[in-house]
Protein backbone atom coordinates (compact mmCIF):
# COMPACT_ATOMS: atom_id res chain seq x y z
CA UNK A 1 0.00 0.00 0.00
CA UNK A 2 1.15 3.50 -0.71
CA UNK A 3 0.01 6.67 0.76
CA UNK A 4 -0.76 9.43 -2.13
CA UNK A 5 -1.75 13.12 -0.32
CA UNK A 6 -3.03 15.99 -2.48
CA UNK A 7 -2.04 19.52 -0.51
CA UNK A 8 -3.47 22.02 -3.12
CA UNK A 9 -6.06 21.96 -5.44
CA UNK A 10 -5.55 25.39 -7.40
CA UNK A 11 -3.10 28.04 -7.31
CA UNK A 12 -3.94 29.68 -4.53
CA UNK A 13 -5.08 26.78 -2.20
CA UNK A 14 -4.52 27.09 1.54
CA UNK A 15 -0.42 27.64 1.85
CA UNK A 16 -0.65 25.41 5.39
CA UNK A 17 -2.03 22.29 3.93
CA UNK A 18 1.17 20.82 1.88
CA UNK A 19 3.17 20.86 5.15
CA UNK A 20 0.50 20.01 7.59
CA UNK A 21 0.09 16.87 5.31
CA UNK A 22 3.99 15.85 5.59
CA UNK A 23 3.85 17.03 9.34
CA UNK A 24 1.29 15.27 10.92
CA UNK A 25 0.99 11.76 9.60
CA UNK A 26 2.79 9.05 7.09
CA UNK A 27 2.26 9.96 3.39
CA UNK A 28 4.92 8.52 0.73
CA UNK A 29 3.73 10.90 -2.14
CA UNK A 30 2.96 14.73 -2.30
CA UNK A 31 0.81 15.98 -5.05
CA UNK A 32 0.15 19.62 -5.97
CA UNK A 33 -2.13 20.76 -8.52
CA UNK A 34 -1.27 24.32 -9.57
CA UNK A 35 -3.05 24.66 -12.92
CA UNK A 36 -5.91 26.59 -14.29
CA UNK A 37 -6.73 26.39 -17.75
CA UNK A 38 -6.16 30.59 -17.52
CA UNK A 39 -2.71 30.00 -15.43
CA UNK A 40 -0.77 28.81 -18.50
CA UNK A 41 -1.65 32.50 -20.02
CA UNK A 42 -0.44 34.63 -17.23
CA UNK A 43 2.75 32.28 -17.12
CA UNK A 44 3.26 32.49 -20.85
CA UNK A 45 3.05 36.24 -20.16
CA UNK A 46 5.60 36.54 -17.39
CA UNK A 47 8.04 34.16 -19.24
CA UNK A 48 7.92 36.62 -22.46
CA UNK A 49 9.02 39.43 -19.88
CA UNK A 50 11.69 37.04 -17.62
CA UNK A 51 13.02 34.37 -19.24
CA UNK A 52 13.62 32.41 -15.70
CA UNK A 53 10.36 32.70 -14.76
CA UNK A 54 6.59 31.00 -16.22
CA UNK A 55 6.34 28.93 -13.08
CA UNK A 56 3.94 28.83 -9.98
CA UNK A 57 6.11 30.76 -7.82
CA UNK A 58 4.68 29.99 -4.57
CA UNK A 59 6.30 26.65 -5.27
CA UNK A 60 9.94 26.33 -4.62
CA UNK A 61 9.79 28.39 -1.49
CA UNK A 62 7.18 25.30 -0.25
CA UNK A 63 9.76 23.07 -1.23
CA UNK A 64 12.82 25.01 0.50
CA UNK A 65 10.33 24.63 3.95
CA UNK A 66 9.72 21.38 3.93
CA UNK A 67 13.13 19.96 2.52
CA UNK A 68 14.33 18.80 5.41
CA UNK A 69 11.16 16.95 6.09
CA UNK A 70 10.54 15.53 2.70
CA UNK A 71 14.49 13.79 3.05
CA UNK A 72 13.70 12.80 6.62
CA UNK A 73 10.42 11.18 5.95
CA UNK A 74 10.77 10.03 2.05
CA UNK A 75 8.19 11.73 0.72
CA UNK A 76 8.40 12.73 -3.01
CA UNK A 77 6.48 15.65 -4.41
CA UNK A 78 4.87 15.50 -7.90
CA UNK A 79 3.45 18.93 -9.06
CA UNK A 80 2.46 20.63 -12.15
CA UNK A 81 4.21 23.82 -10.81
CA UNK A 82 6.41 24.33 -13.99
CA UNK A 83 4.01 25.55 -15.78
CA UNK A 84 5.33 27.07 -19.34
CA UNK A 85 9.17 26.80 -17.86
CA UNK A 86 9.20 23.39 -15.67
CA UNK A 87 13.33 23.57 -15.94
CA UNK A 88 13.53 27.17 -14.50
CA UNK A 89 11.53 26.11 -11.87
CA UNK A 90 13.84 22.96 -11.42
CA UNK A 91 16.54 25.40 -11.24
CA UNK A 92 15.38 27.41 -8.51
CA UNK A 93 14.10 24.66 -6.44
CA UNK A 94 17.96 23.23 -6.67
CA UNK A 95 18.71 26.70 -5.72
CA UNK A 96 16.44 26.53 -2.66
CA UNK A 97 16.57 23.26 -1.57
CA UNK A 98 20.22 21.98 -2.86
CA UNK A 99 20.14 18.70 -1.02
CA UNK A 100 17.00 17.34 -3.21
CA UNK A 101 17.03 16.15 -6.83
CA UNK A 102 14.92 17.15 -9.15
CA UNK A 103 13.23 16.03 -12.32
CA UNK A 104 11.15 17.71 -15.05
CA UNK A 105 8.81 16.26 -17.74
CA UNK A 106 9.01 18.44 -20.69
CA UNK A 107 7.11 18.50 -23.95
CA UNK A 108 3.61 19.53 -22.98
CA UNK A 109 4.47 22.99 -24.09
CA UNK A 110 3.26 22.92 -27.75
CA UNK A 111 3.17 26.82 -28.45
CA UNK A 112 6.22 26.90 -30.35
CA UNK A 113 4.83 24.49 -32.59
CA UNK A 114 1.24 25.23 -33.94
CA UNK A 115 2.11 26.80 -37.01
CA UNK A 116 3.88 23.09 -37.60
CA UNK A 117 0.75 21.37 -36.40
CA UNK A 118 -1.20 23.70 -38.92
CA UNK A 119 0.79 22.76 -41.71
CA UNK A 120 0.70 19.07 -41.26
CA UNK A 121 -3.04 19.72 -41.36
CA UNK A 122 -4.26 19.71 -37.84
CA UNK A 123 -6.66 22.06 -37.55
CA UNK A 124 -7.02 21.74 -34.19
CA UNK A 125 -10.85 23.04 -34.05
CA UNK A 126 -12.65 24.44 -31.03
CA UNK A 127 -14.05 21.25 -29.49
CA UNK A 128 -17.07 22.90 -28.42
CA UNK A 129 -17.92 25.31 -31.01
CA UNK A 130 -15.94 23.54 -34.02
CA UNK A 131 -14.24 26.64 -35.45
CA UNK A 132 -10.40 26.29 -36.76
CA UNK A 133 -7.45 27.06 -35.14
CA UNK A 134 -6.70 29.92 -37.77
CA UNK A 135 -9.37 32.33 -36.74
CA UNK A 136 -7.45 32.59 -34.00
CA UNK A 137 -3.94 32.25 -34.60
CA UNK A 138 -2.32 35.67 -34.36
CA UNK A 139 -4.23 36.17 -30.46
CA UNK A 140 -2.91 32.97 -28.74
CA UNK A 141 -1.09 33.57 -25.60
CA UNK A 142 -0.08 29.59 -24.87
CA UNK A 143 -0.23 26.29 -26.30
CA UNK A 144 -0.02 22.56 -23.65
CA UNK A 145 -1.03 19.53 -24.51
CA UNK A 146 -2.36 17.31 -21.20
CA UNK A 147 0.43 15.10 -21.12
CA UNK A 148 -0.12 11.34 -19.02
CA UNK A 149 1.32 9.68 -15.78
CA UNK A 150 3.58 7.49 -17.38
CA UNK A 151 6.46 10.47 -18.46
CA UNK A 152 6.12 11.11 -14.74
CA UNK A 153 6.19 7.79 -13.71
CA UNK A 154 9.09 7.60 -15.56
CA UNK A 155 10.86 10.68 -13.67
CA UNK A 156 9.60 9.27 -10.13
CA UNK A 157 11.80 6.71 -11.53
CA UNK A 158 15.34 8.49 -11.64
CA UNK A 159 15.04 8.33 -8.09
CA UNK A 160 13.79 12.23 -7.75
CA UNK A 161 12.70 13.85 -4.63
CA UNK A 162 10.64 16.47 -6.70
CA UNK A 163 8.97 16.08 -9.70
CA UNK A 164 7.90 19.08 -11.94
CA UNK A 165 5.65 18.96 -14.73
CA UNK A 166 3.73 21.52 -16.89
CA UNK A 167 0.45 20.90 -18.00
CA UNK A 168 -0.92 17.11 -17.45
CA UNK A 169 -4.10 15.96 -16.87
CA UNK A 170 -5.01 16.73 -12.90
CA UNK A 171 -5.84 13.41 -11.97
CA UNK A 172 -2.26 11.94 -13.93
CA UNK A 173 -0.56 13.31 -11.00
CA UNK A 174 -2.28 10.99 -8.24
CA UNK A 175 -2.35 7.68 -10.86
CA UNK A 176 1.81 8.32 -11.53
CA UNK A 177 2.95 6.86 -8.11
CA UNK A 178 0.56 4.00 -8.66
CA UNK A 179 2.09 3.30 -12.19
CA UNK A 180 5.52 3.65 -10.71
CA UNK A 181 5.41 1.39 -7.32
CA UNK A 182 2.69 -1.20 -8.71
CA UNK A 183 4.51 -1.96 -12.26
CA UNK A 184 1.31 -1.35 -13.86
CA UNK A 185 1.36 -1.53 -17.83
CA UNK A 186 -0.09 0.95 -20.23
CA UNK A 187 -2.92 -1.56 -21.17
CA UNK A 188 -4.18 -2.29 -17.55
CA UNK A 189 -7.14 -0.59 -18.26
CA UNK A 190 -9.11 -1.00 -14.75
CA UNK A 191 -6.25 -0.54 -12.39
CA UNK A 192 -5.51 2.45 -14.97
CA UNK A 193 -9.10 4.12 -14.28
CA UNK A 194 -8.75 3.62 -11.02
CA UNK A 195 -5.94 5.56 -10.10
CA UNK A 196 -7.63 7.64 -12.53
CA UNK A 197 -10.65 8.00 -10.07
CA UNK A 198 -8.51 8.26 -7.19
CA UNK A 199 -7.10 11.35 -8.24
CA UNK A 200 -10.37 12.82 -9.13
CA UNK A 201 -11.52 12.28 -5.78
CA UNK A 202 -8.70 14.24 -4.36
CA UNK A 203 -7.64 16.77 -7.71
CA UNK A 204 -9.55 19.52 -5.57
CA UNK A 205 -7.71 19.21 -2.35
CA UNK A 206 -10.21 19.38 0.99
CA UNK A 207 -13.28 19.04 -1.44
CA UNK A 208 -13.11 15.74 -0.65
CA UNK A 209 -12.63 15.94 3.17
CA UNK A 210 -16.09 18.24 4.03
CA UNK A 211 -15.07 21.83 2.06
CA UNK A 212 -17.74 22.89 -0.17
CA UNK A 213 -19.80 20.33 0.95
CA UNK A 214 -23.83 19.90 1.17
CA UNK A 215 -24.38 17.46 3.18
CA UNK A 216 -25.27 18.97 6.68
CA UNK A 217 -22.07 20.91 6.41
CA UNK A 218 -22.58 23.01 9.83
CA UNK A 219 -21.71 19.56 11.84
CA UNK A 220 -18.65 19.23 9.88
CA UNK A 221 -15.88 19.34 12.57
CA UNK A 222 -12.73 22.34 12.59
CA UNK A 223 -13.14 23.42 8.92
CA UNK A 224 -10.12 25.65 10.16
CA UNK A 225 -7.66 22.20 10.64
CA UNK A 226 -8.97 20.37 7.94
CA UNK A 227 -7.42 17.88 6.37
CA UNK A 228 -6.44 17.52 3.27
CA UNK A 229 -7.25 13.71 1.44
CA UNK A 230 -4.93 11.12 1.60
CA UNK A 231 -5.14 7.90 -1.24
CA UNK A 232 -4.03 4.86 0.41
CA UNK A 233 -3.61 2.82 -2.75
CA UNK A 234 -3.35 -1.09 -2.99
CA UNK A 235 -1.09 -2.53 -6.03
CA UNK A 236 -4.83 -4.15 -7.20
CA UNK A 237 -6.20 -0.83 -7.79
CA UNK A 238 -8.49 -0.31 -5.12
CA UNK A 239 -8.16 1.92 -2.64
CA UNK A 240 -8.98 4.07 0.70
CA UNK A 241 -10.04 7.88 0.60
CA UNK A 242 -9.10 9.05 4.31
CA UNK A 243 -7.25 12.10 5.63
CA UNK A 244 -4.73 12.15 8.77
CA UNK A 245 -6.39 11.32 12.33
CA UNK A 246 -6.85 14.24 14.48
CA UNK A 247 -7.39 16.86 11.88
CA UNK A 248 -10.52 18.60 10.60
CA UNK A 249 -13.16 17.78 8.04
CA UNK A 250 -15.15 14.53 7.25
CA UNK A 251 -14.51 11.51 5.00
CA UNK A 252 -17.75 9.55 4.00
CA UNK A 253 -19.18 8.48 0.97
CA UNK A 254 -21.91 11.10 0.57
CA UNK A 255 -18.85 13.81 0.66
CA UNK A 256 -16.84 11.16 -1.74
CA UNK A 257 -19.90 11.42 -4.05
CA UNK A 258 -20.38 15.10 -4.05
CA UNK A 259 -16.80 15.00 -5.87
CA UNK A 260 -16.94 12.59 -8.09
CA UNK A 261 -19.88 14.43 -9.59
CA UNK A 262 -18.01 17.63 -9.84
CA UNK A 263 -16.75 18.70 -13.13
CA UNK A 264 -17.59 15.34 -15.22
CA UNK A 265 -19.10 15.14 -18.67
CA UNK A 266 -20.72 11.24 -19.60
CA UNK A 267 -19.76 9.14 -16.10
CA UNK A 268 -19.56 6.40 -18.35
CA UNK A 269 -16.70 7.50 -20.33
CA UNK A 270 -14.37 9.91 -18.27
CA UNK A 271 -11.40 10.46 -21.14
CA UNK A 272 -8.21 11.07 -19.74
CA UNK A 273 -4.40 10.87 -22.02
CA UNK A 274 -4.13 7.14 -19.81
CA UNK A 275 -7.23 5.66 -19.87
CA UNK A 276 -11.35 6.19 -20.09
CA UNK A 277 -12.72 5.78 -16.71
CA UNK A 278 -16.58 4.50 -15.69
CA UNK A 279 -17.72 6.35 -13.20
CA UNK A 280 -20.66 4.01 -13.43
CA UNK A 281 -18.87 1.02 -12.05
CA UNK A 282 -17.25 2.63 -8.74
CA UNK A 283 -18.71 1.10 -5.46
CA UNK A 284 -17.68 3.20 -2.40
CA UNK A 285 -17.68 1.74 0.83
CA UNK A 286 -17.59 3.25 4.27
CA UNK A 287 -15.53 1.72 6.37
CA UNK A 288 -14.62 3.11 9.61
CA UNK A 289 -14.48 6.91 10.95
CA UNK A 290 -13.05 9.40 7.85
CA UNK A 291 -12.08 6.32 5.58
CA UNK A 292 -14.08 5.52 2.56
CA UNK A 293 -13.05 2.17 0.48
CA UNK A 294 -13.84 2.20 -3.35
CA UNK A 295 -13.92 -0.97 -5.68
CA UNK A 296 -14.64 -2.30 -8.59
CA UNK A 297 -13.58 0.71 -11.26
CA UNK A 298 -13.76 -0.08 -14.73
CA UNK A 299 -11.61 1.04 -17.49
CA UNK A 300 -11.15 1.31 -21.05
CA UNK A 301 -8.34 2.26 -24.02
CA UNK A 302 -7.02 5.44 -23.91
CA UNK A 303 -7.96 8.26 -26.76
CA UNK A 304 -5.81 8.22 -30.04
CA UNK A 305 -5.56 12.45 -29.40
CA UNK A 306 -4.50 14.07 -26.40
CA UNK A 307 -6.53 17.23 -25.28
CA UNK A 308 -4.47 20.90 -26.17
CA UNK A 309 -5.15 23.86 -23.64
CA UNK A 310 -5.03 26.64 -25.92
CA UNK A 311 -5.45 30.73 -24.45
CA UNK A 312 -6.34 33.32 -26.20
CA UNK A 313 -6.84 37.14 -26.37
CA UNK A 314 -10.72 37.47 -26.84
CA UNK A 315 -11.46 41.67 -25.72
CA UNK A 316 -11.66 43.21 -22.59
CA UNK A 317 -14.09 43.63 -20.07
CA UNK A 318 -14.94 45.68 -16.59
CA UNK A 319 -16.77 44.75 -13.65
CA UNK A 320 -18.00 47.98 -11.99
CA UNK A 321 -20.65 48.11 -9.10
CA UNK A 322 -22.37 50.63 -6.70
CA UNK A 323 -24.41 50.19 -3.16
CA UNK A 324 -28.16 51.51 -2.37
CA UNK A 325 -29.44 51.13 0.74
CA UNK A 326 -32.95 50.83 1.83
CA UNK A 327 -35.78 52.11 1.31
CA UNK A 328 -36.53 50.80 -2.21
CA UNK A 329 -32.87 49.23 -2.37
CA UNK A 330 -33.51 47.28 -5.65
CA UNK A 331 -35.75 49.98 -7.38
CA UNK A 332 -33.05 52.63 -7.07
CA UNK A 333 -30.45 50.30 -8.07
CA UNK A 334 -32.89 49.07 -11.23
CA UNK A 335 -33.14 52.68 -11.71
CA UNK A 336 -29.24 53.64 -11.86
CA UNK A 337 -28.89 50.18 -14.14
CA UNK A 338 -30.84 52.20 -16.57
CA UNK A 339 -29.10 55.37 -16.37
CA UNK A 340 -25.91 53.82 -17.12
CA UNK A 341 -27.16 52.04 -20.08
CA UNK A 342 -28.72 55.17 -21.28
CA UNK A 343 -25.52 57.15 -21.18
CA UNK A 344 -23.26 54.12 -22.58
CA UNK A 345 -25.84 54.17 -25.45
CA UNK A 346 -25.81 58.22 -26.15
CA UNK A 347 -22.42 58.00 -26.19
CA UNK A 348 -22.35 55.43 -28.75
CA UNK A 349 -20.86 52.99 -27.41
CA UNK A 350 -20.95 48.98 -28.63
CA UNK A 351 -19.93 46.00 -26.66
CA UNK A 352 -20.58 42.20 -27.18
CA UNK A 353 -22.76 42.17 -24.01
CA UNK A 354 -24.06 44.74 -21.11
CA UNK A 355 -24.36 41.90 -17.94
CA UNK A 356 -26.48 42.98 -14.86
CA UNK A 357 -26.77 41.55 -11.46
CA UNK A 358 -28.78 42.60 -8.60
CA UNK A 359 -26.28 41.28 -5.38
CA UNK A 360 -28.28 40.25 -2.51
CA UNK A 361 -31.46 39.65 -4.96
CA UNK A 362 -30.43 37.38 -7.63
CA UNK A 363 -26.77 37.60 -8.58
CA UNK A 364 -26.35 33.72 -7.92
CA UNK A 365 -29.27 32.39 -9.29
CA UNK A 366 -30.73 34.72 -11.63
CA UNK A 367 -34.47 34.52 -12.11
CA UNK A 368 -34.80 31.36 -10.05
CA UNK A 369 -33.24 32.97 -6.89
CA UNK A 370 -35.17 33.07 -3.53
CA UNK A 371 -37.15 36.25 -3.55
CA UNK A 372 -35.66 38.87 -1.35
CA UNK A 373 -38.37 41.43 -1.59
CA UNK A 374 -37.42 44.05 0.65
CA UNK A 375 -33.47 43.59 1.20
CA UNK A 376 -31.45 46.08 3.45
CA UNK A 377 -29.52 46.74 0.77
CA UNK A 378 -28.38 45.77 -2.67
CA UNK A 379 -25.31 45.82 -4.86
CA UNK A 380 -25.25 46.88 -8.28
CA UNK A 381 -22.98 44.66 -10.61
CA UNK A 382 -22.67 45.79 -13.91
CA UNK A 383 -20.14 43.94 -16.27
CA UNK A 384 -19.31 44.84 -20.30
CA UNK A 385 -17.33 42.99 -22.38
CA UNK A 386 -16.51 43.64 -26.21
CA UNK A 387 -13.54 43.67 -28.81
CA UNK A 388 -12.76 47.82 -28.04
CA UNK A 389 -10.67 48.31 -24.94
CA UNK A 390 -11.54 52.33 -25.63
CA UNK A 391 -14.90 51.47 -24.64
CA UNK A 392 -14.31 49.68 -21.97
CA UNK A 393 -12.80 51.98 -20.16
CA UNK A 394 -15.18 54.39 -21.04
CA UNK A 395 -17.74 52.56 -19.40
CA UNK A 396 -15.09 52.05 -15.86
CA UNK A 397 -16.41 55.87 -15.91
CA UNK A 398 -19.98 55.74 -15.92
CA UNK A 399 -20.62 54.29 -12.81
CA UNK A 400 -19.26 56.83 -9.98
CA UNK A 401 -20.80 59.71 -11.42
CA UNK A 402 -24.19 58.46 -9.96
CA UNK A 403 -23.33 58.76 -6.49
CA UNK A 404 -23.85 62.22 -7.15
CA UNK A 405 -26.25 62.24 -10.53
CA UNK A 406 -28.56 59.33 -9.89
CA UNK A 407 -31.29 57.97 -7.50
CA UNK A 408 -30.65 58.21 -3.49
CA UNK A 409 -28.09 56.68 -1.32
CA UNK A 410 -25.28 55.31 -3.49
CA UNK A 411 -22.41 54.21 -1.86
CA UNK A 412 -19.62 51.57 -1.86
CA UNK A 413 -17.62 53.23 -4.73
CA UNK A 414 -14.49 54.06 -2.33
CA UNK A 415 -11.92 51.66 -4.72
CA UNK A 416 -12.40 54.17 -7.49
CA UNK A 417 -13.23 52.90 -10.82
CA UNK A 418 -12.59 49.22 -11.91
CA UNK A 419 -10.44 47.88 -14.02
CA UNK A 420 -9.97 47.27 -17.05
CA UNK A 421 -8.82 43.47 -17.52
CA UNK A 422 -8.06 41.67 -20.89
CA UNK A 423 -9.84 38.67 -21.34
CA UNK A 424 -8.13 35.67 -22.18
CA UNK A 425 -9.99 32.95 -23.55
CA UNK A 426 -9.91 28.84 -23.67
CA UNK A 427 -9.78 26.81 -26.80
CA UNK A 428 -9.88 23.28 -26.11
CA UNK A 429 -8.53 20.95 -29.09
CA UNK A 430 -7.19 17.96 -29.80
CA UNK A 431 -4.00 16.42 -31.44
CA UNK A 432 -2.53 13.02 -32.20
CA UNK A 433 -0.49 11.46 -29.44
CA UNK A 434 2.18 10.49 -31.41
CA UNK A 435 2.96 14.26 -32.17
CA UNK A 436 3.51 15.45 -28.55
CA UNK A 437 6.31 13.03 -26.92
CA UNK A 438 6.93 13.49 -23.42
CA UNK A 439 10.95 13.88 -22.38
CA UNK A 440 12.41 13.59 -18.55
CA UNK A 441 15.26 15.18 -17.35
CA UNK A 442 17.07 15.33 -14.32
CA UNK A 443 18.47 18.84 -13.46
CA UNK A 444 21.35 19.19 -12.27
CA UNK B 1 -47.26 15.86 -1.69
CA UNK B 2 -44.63 17.98 -2.90
CA UNK B 3 -41.42 18.40 -0.88
CA UNK B 4 -38.36 20.02 -1.48
CA UNK B 5 -35.45 18.48 -3.09
CA UNK B 6 -33.00 19.16 -0.86
CA UNK B 7 -35.18 16.70 1.47
CA UNK B 8 -33.84 13.78 0.04
CA UNK B 9 -30.88 14.69 -2.44
CA UNK B 10 -28.01 16.93 -2.05
CA UNK B 11 -25.21 18.35 -5.31
CA UNK B 12 -22.59 19.88 -5.99
CA UNK B 13 -21.94 21.89 -9.20
CA UNK B 14 -19.04 23.44 -11.78
CA UNK B 15 -18.01 24.26 -14.98
CA UNK B 16 -15.96 23.18 -17.95
CA UNK B 17 -16.18 26.27 -20.42
CA UNK B 18 -19.94 27.68 -20.88
CA UNK B 19 -21.09 23.65 -19.57
CA UNK B 20 -22.77 23.96 -16.07
CA UNK B 21 -22.53 20.37 -14.50
CA UNK B 22 -24.62 19.71 -11.68
CA UNK B 23 -24.41 16.55 -10.03
CA UNK B 24 -27.42 15.46 -7.71
CA UNK B 25 -27.13 12.72 -4.97
CA UNK B 26 -29.54 10.83 -2.86
CA UNK B 27 -29.02 10.66 0.70
CA UNK B 28 -30.30 7.05 0.69
CA UNK B 29 -29.97 4.56 -2.31
CA UNK B 30 -33.34 3.58 -1.52
CA UNK B 31 -34.48 7.06 -2.77
CA UNK B 32 -32.61 7.02 -6.13
CA UNK B 33 -35.74 6.08 -8.16
CA UNK B 34 -37.77 8.89 -7.09
CA UNK B 35 -34.71 10.86 -8.28
CA UNK B 36 -34.57 8.69 -11.86
CA UNK B 37 -38.49 10.04 -11.83
CA UNK B 38 -39.06 13.47 -10.69
CA UNK B 39 -35.78 14.98 -11.62
CA UNK B 40 -36.11 14.59 -15.37
CA UNK B 41 -33.83 16.57 -18.01
CA UNK B 42 -36.82 18.56 -18.97
CA UNK B 43 -37.89 19.53 -15.77
CA UNK B 44 -34.45 20.89 -15.02
CA UNK B 45 -34.42 22.93 -18.09
CA UNK B 46 -37.59 24.31 -17.15
CA UNK B 47 -37.16 25.09 -13.57
CA UNK B 48 -33.64 27.62 -14.80
CA UNK B 49 -35.98 28.50 -17.69
CA UNK B 50 -33.95 32.03 -19.49
CA UNK B 51 -30.74 31.27 -17.15
CA UNK B 52 -29.60 28.35 -19.01
CA UNK B 53 -29.71 29.28 -22.83
CA UNK B 54 -28.88 25.69 -24.17
CA UNK B 55 -30.07 22.53 -23.79
CA UNK B 56 -30.09 19.73 -20.55
CA UNK B 57 -28.82 16.28 -20.74
CA UNK B 58 -28.72 13.84 -17.84
CA UNK B 59 -26.36 10.66 -17.36
CA UNK B 60 -27.58 8.39 -14.65
CA UNK B 61 -25.08 6.70 -11.86
CA UNK B 62 -26.98 4.39 -9.67
CA UNK B 63 -24.52 2.62 -8.75
CA UNK B 64 -23.87 6.30 -6.39
CA UNK B 65 -27.63 7.08 -6.53
CA UNK B 66 -26.90 9.96 -8.21
CA UNK B 67 -27.72 11.85 -11.26
CA UNK B 68 -25.37 14.04 -13.39
CA UNK B 69 -27.02 16.87 -15.46
CA UNK B 70 -25.27 18.95 -17.98
CA UNK B 71 -26.54 22.15 -18.78
CA UNK B 72 -25.45 24.19 -22.36
CA UNK B 73 -24.64 27.80 -22.63
CA UNK B 74 -25.11 28.05 -18.90
CA UNK B 75 -22.43 30.19 -17.96
CA UNK B 76 -22.87 33.38 -19.82
CA UNK B 77 -20.04 32.56 -22.07
CA UNK B 78 -18.03 30.84 -18.83
CA UNK B 79 -14.81 30.70 -17.86
CA UNK B 80 -13.31 34.40 -18.29
CA UNK B 81 -15.54 35.95 -20.93
CA UNK B 82 -18.59 35.40 -18.33
CA UNK B 83 -19.70 38.47 -16.63
CA UNK B 84 -21.55 36.44 -13.41
CA UNK B 85 -20.53 36.69 -10.44
CA UNK B 86 -20.88 32.67 -10.53
CA UNK B 87 -19.21 32.08 -13.40
CA UNK B 88 -18.12 28.97 -12.74
CA UNK B 89 -21.80 27.27 -11.64
CA UNK B 90 -20.38 26.74 -8.45
CA UNK B 91 -23.97 27.89 -6.82
CA UNK B 92 -26.37 26.06 -9.57
CA UNK B 93 -26.36 23.12 -7.73
CA UNK B 94 -27.87 24.88 -4.28
CA UNK B 95 -30.46 26.39 -6.52
CA UNK B 96 -31.45 23.20 -8.06
CA UNK B 97 -32.27 21.05 -4.84
CA UNK B 98 -34.65 23.89 -3.80
CA UNK B 99 -37.46 22.33 -6.77
CA UNK B 100 -40.37 20.83 -5.37
CA UNK B 101 -41.12 16.62 -6.33
CA UNK B 102 -43.97 14.82 -6.03
CA UNK B 103 -44.02 11.85 -4.04
CA UNK B 104 -45.96 10.04 -1.66
CA UNK B 105 -45.70 9.38 2.28
CA UNK B 106 -44.94 5.92 1.37
CA UNK B 107 -42.50 6.58 -0.90
CA UNK B 108 -40.35 8.67 1.15
CA UNK B 109 -40.22 6.56 4.05
CA UNK B 110 -37.20 4.33 4.47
Amino acid sequence: MIRIANGQGFWGDWLEAPVRLIEQGPIDYLILDYLAEVTMSILQKQKKKDPTLGYARDFPPLIARVERLLRDRNVKVIANAGGVNPIACAREIRRVAPSLKVAVVLGDDVFPRLDEFLAAGHPMRNMDTGAALSTIRDRIHSANAYLGAFPLAEALATGADVVVTGRCADAALALAPMVHRFGWKADEWDKLASGIVAGHIVECGAQSTGGNCQVDWQSIPDLANIGYPIVEADPDGSFSITKHPGTGGRVSSNIIKEQLLYEIGDPKNYLTPDCAADFTTIQLKDNGPDRVRVTGVRGGPRPEMLKLSISYADGWKSIGTLVYSAPQALEKAQAADRIVRARLEQLGLRFDEIYTEFFGVNACHGPVAVPNPNPAEVQLRIGVRGPDRNAVDRFTRELIPLVLSGPPTATGYGEGRPPVREIVAYWPAMIPRELVPAKVEVVE
Amino acid sequence: MKVSLSRIAHGRSGDKGDICNIGVIAYDARHYPLLVREVTAQRVKTFFGDFVKGKVERFELPNLAALNFLLYEALDGGGTLSLRIDAQGKTMSAALLRIEIEVSESELAL
